[in-house]
């Protein structure tokens, strides 16, 4: 009697710290961790809510501190589907653990394998060009050909870069490495340290602004930033550059996401998944930040229309992180900060 | 004549004729305490396998340039907020001069600009691409143009927004101190310029330095800053081993090593400070101010001017003028919602920091033995470790009470589901982990100064400790609890990563739609969720400035 009442008076404890502590869940609802922003995959969350019915509770932050926050909630976690910019990322949460593997045939079909874990635990989403960019004025496109090119003494003090400490410029050195080695790859790197105009970068936007205002020529960035910027302030008086269409072809990356290896919710995780995977999803989650859809049936934005097709890198995107320490390393020795 | 305060220095007395009830104070302090290290000790058991790979390459590669960039860092900043904070300070608090009043408040709201908002601000003004340096090219050629992303632009950076920490400290000291003093000083024969540095300044040093701590320990924090004009810190290697190598054990080794620097840093101050204290007998004196004079009265307008209009009049109106330019169009019904989180979670935070530093900083005095100062100086050394990391370390040790949690949930037949991490609750632990170092030092200094003979008084004359608390403690405390509100509530305001990390879902706030902007890049919409941090920031300054000076 007396052991029934205090498991009582415990269950109403606990219920009152519930009520001010976590977040109770109701059924058809899926939890998101997502390092991709707010903007960028509300609008999306909406979507499907309106369509489905079902409800998507999420929160943001830096990739880090999540796959932090997934790891040491372990089994407790209430997140089903964590999405994330940069398959280093995706690669990380993956050797961690973090994922389950998926059994999908809609994911196959839709998803490029080249743009997927080779063991279904990731599924990218949309991708990322990292591209060349230049300054019409000071620059002819045919004096370009590729970024192993920018370390050529002829762009002495005309380079500008973002800082090595972005993992988009980790992954760009993580894929040269695998495709020409360590070697070959410092010297590329240390030639590009040597040609820089100025200080490296906090953010490409900084750095399309200074190829506008004339501190340097030539950079490396990714498109939708370069898009972004025209759509602030018109046409720019710069442009984007495919470079290695006769060899590697351009550096890319993925956005994605994977299905939590606790998830609560795992089959309309899976689903959720596979509706962003195609359709009008598919084009909204590529085209509200002018990146490229991953399914290649979907038709992309128009202002990502127009700069144009291009070859891109065909390595599978995991390189980027198998690879991304050496990267990092690499260009701490090459001085590149 | 100047018989209200005295200085003279007295050394630690024994507490025999203060009431001796250890008890419920004690404990509390002591688990108070405990908690708030719990994160710093998760952080520093870190050691068990030392990451030689990572350190290697980090020593081969850079730490001696990170070392040598921090000292620089942490040296140029010193001095730069120490002089901005004391000249102003004394200048509003103890001169008269045409905009003093105006002055007197508007130099605190600087408070309010977070430092990354300012660096972006002033990068994208000042550096090469920027509209000041376009139009001085236009005139002079491409000759005219330089990098402003160097040391002394970081080091102006952050004196500019830290340095109200300063000055606020050292303003609520010089208030407190009256003119009694100074006045003996002159009666002995100094002139006021000797007097200052003979009497005001020793007697304002616990509050400078309390300031010049608060700020040197955001500074060693800093990586939001830092990053927007890439300059390479010690925290930037702490950050590199963590999202470069992958490496949590390697960052928070890093992290800990960074611990024991501040602690050293610390401990080396209190040890020049010796044993010499300084106490005020009343509230407040009254105070007469200093009349400037035609010249002198024109300087001291204008350094306070050019400070206010440098640290607040150029962001704020550079945010404005983004804003007008198309941020405004973010404007939705949702920033409602975000004000009110960022008013309530600051409020909170501040009312429950402040309240465990007074618990603390009054444990610590009532003892003073060398266990409540070490418990004291670990519990308030949160403020030093870079946000994020310090964030995974709350996180990792409200987990651990998640795992008791859930052993004790499958024992009473309850679905398991996180009760800490995710809740408001711990965010606000968070908050009081991270920011109790702030609370502390204004409550700390300011109970320095009350002499011990006071509440010795009253506890002979029959008085319990509560009653010493509320009638002597408190109202002599005031100036310095509401500093440490403001400086809590304006801090909480605008962190970020440990909001991040541990807000209940659909708890966003100002500062986190910030980070959703600038993480992007895209600065100029990240000027709207910006001003309205500032302009919500700005009437508690106002009116905490107000009330503090009654």
């Amino acid at each position: 009697m007396a052991g029934n009442f205090s498991r009582w008076m415990w269950r109403g404890a606990l219920g009152v710290v519930m009520a001010f502590g976590g977040a109770v869940q109701a059924a058809s609802e899926i939890v998101v961790y997502s390092a991709r922003n707010e903007q960028l995959i509300k609008p999306i969350f909406d979507l499907y809510t309106k369509q489905t019915g079902t409800k998507i509770t999420y929160v943001t932050d830096a990739e880090g501190p999540l796959i932090a926050r997934l790891e040491a909630e372990g089994a407790r976690t209430p997140a089903d589907l964590m999405i994330t910019v940069d398959a280093g990322n995706l690669w990380l949460a993956a050797e961690k653990g973090l994922f389950r593997p998926i059994k999908s045939n809609v994911l196959e079909s839709t998803v490029p394998a080249q743009y997927q874990d080779p063991q279904n635990r990731w599924f990218g989403l949309s991708v990322r060009a990292r591209t060349i960019v230049y300054s019409k004025e000071r620059v002819k496109p045919e004096q370009l050909s590729t970024y192993e090119d920018l370390a050529d003494k002829k762009w002495d003090g005309r380079l500008c870069l973002r800082t090595s400490k972005k993992v988009y410029n980790q992954s760009l050195v993580a894929t040269m490495i695998e495709r020409h080695g360590e070697a070959k790859t410092e010297q590329i790197v240390k030639g590009w340290v040597d040609n820089l105009a100025t200080d490296v970068f906090a953010n490409d936007t900084a750095l399309i602004e200074a190829i506008v205002a004339g501190q340097c020529d030539v950079g490396i960035v990714n498109t939708y930033y370069f898009g972004r910027l025209e759509y602030e302030k018109g046409k720019l008086p710069a442009k984007l550059f495919w470079p290695n269409q006769a060899t590697t072809g351009v550096h890319v990356n993925v956005s994605g996401a994977g299905v939590t290896a606790h998830a609560k919710h795992p089959k309309e995780a899976q689903a959720f998944l596979e509706w962003l995977s195609r359709g009008e999803a598919q084009r909204a989650f590529a085209g509200i930040n002018m990146e490229y859809p991953v399914n290649v049936k979907t038709e992309w934005d128009p202002i990502v229309q127009a700069w144009g097709k291009f070859k891109a890198d065909d390595l599978n995107v995991e390189a980027a992180g198998r690879r991304q320490i050496e990267a990092v390393k690499l260009m701490d020795r090459a001085g590149y900060l | 004549m100047a018989s209200g305060a005295v200085l003279h220095p007295v050394w630690p007395q024994s507490q025999t004729g203060v009431i001796r009830r250890v008890g419920l104070l004690r404990v509390c302090a002591v688990v108070l305490a405990l908690m708030v290290m719990a994160p710093l000790l998760v952080i520093a058991l870190n050691w068990g396998e030392i990451q030689t790979d990572v350190w290697r390459h980090l020593a081969q590669t850079q730490l001696l340039r990170l070392f040598r960039n921090t000292a620089v860092l942490v040296l140029g900043v010193g001095a730069g907020v120490t002089v901005l904070g004391v000249s102003l300070a004394w200048l509003t608090a103890t001169c008269r001069f045409p905009g003093r009043k105006f002055f007197d408040v508007a130099l605190m709201l600087p408070l309010a600009i977070p430092a990354y908002v300012m660096a972006f601000v002033m990068v994208g003004l000042l550096d090469w691409a920027g509209p000041v340096q376009g139009q001085l090219r236009e005139w002079f050629g491409r000759g005219a143009s330089f990098s402003f992303r160097g040391t002394g632009a970081v080091i102006m950076v952050l004196t500019l927004v830290l340095y109200p920490y300063v000055y606020m400290l050292a303003r609520s000291a010089f208030l407190a101190q009256g003119r009694e003093p100074l006045e003996a000083a002159r009666v002995l024969g100094h002139s006021p310029w000797r007097g200052f540095w003979l009497v005001t300044l020793p007697m304002a040093r616990p509050a400078i330095v309390a300031g010049l701590a608060l700020a040197l320990m955001e500074t060693l924090a800093d990586f939001g800053t830092v990053s927007v004009f890439n300059y390479d810190t010690f925290t930037t290697a702490i950050y590199k081993a963590w999202y470069g190598f992958f490496n949590v054990q390697a960052a928070a080794q890093l992290a800990s090593l960074l611990l024991l620097i501040v602690l050293a840093g610390l401990y080396l101050e209190r040890k020049g400070r010796g044993d010499a204290r300084y106490f005020q007998t009343r509230r407040r004196a009254a105070s007469r101010r200093t009349a400037l004079h035609g010249g002198k009265a024109l300087l001291a307008s204008l350094w306070c001017g050019l400070i206010f209009a440098v640290a607040f009049v150029v962001p704020l109106g550079q945010l404005v003028i983004w804003v007008i330019q198309g941020a405004w169009k973010d404007l939705d019904a949702r920033y409602l919602a975000l004000v009110w989180h960022t008013l309530s979670l600051g409020a909170a935070a501040a009312v429950l920091t402040v309240a465990a530093a007074f618990l603390l900083a009054y444990f610590k005095r009532r003892y003073q033995d060398r266990l409540s100062d070490l418990l004291v100086r670990t519990a308030t050394l949160g403020y030093a470790l870079p946000g994020s990391v310090l964030a995974v370390g709350i996180m990792i040790s409200f987990n651990h009470l998640d795992d008791w949690a859930a052993a004790l949930q499958t024992q009473l037949g309850l679905t398991v589901q996180p009760i800490f991490v995710g809740g408001v609750a711990a965010l606000l632990l968070a908050y009081l982990t991270r920011f109790l170092a702030a609370a502390f030092g204004p409550v700390e200094t300011s109970l320095e100064r009350i002499k011990p003979s006071i509440p010795e008084a009253a506890a002979i004359l029959g008085a319990r400790q509560w009653e010493t608390v509320r009638r002597i403690y408190l109202p002599m405390l005031g100036p310095g609890l509401l500093t440490a509100l403001l400086l809590v509530f304006v801090d909480v305001m605008k962190e970020m990563p440990a909001t991040l990390l541990m807000r209940p879902f659909g708890w966003d706030t100002l500062a986190v739609r910030i980070y959703e902007m600038t993480n992007e890049g895209m600065w100029q919409r990240a000027a709207l969720p910006g001003l309205t941090l500032v302009l919500v920031g700005l009437l508690p300054v106002a009116i905490l400035v107000r009330r503090s000076d009654h």
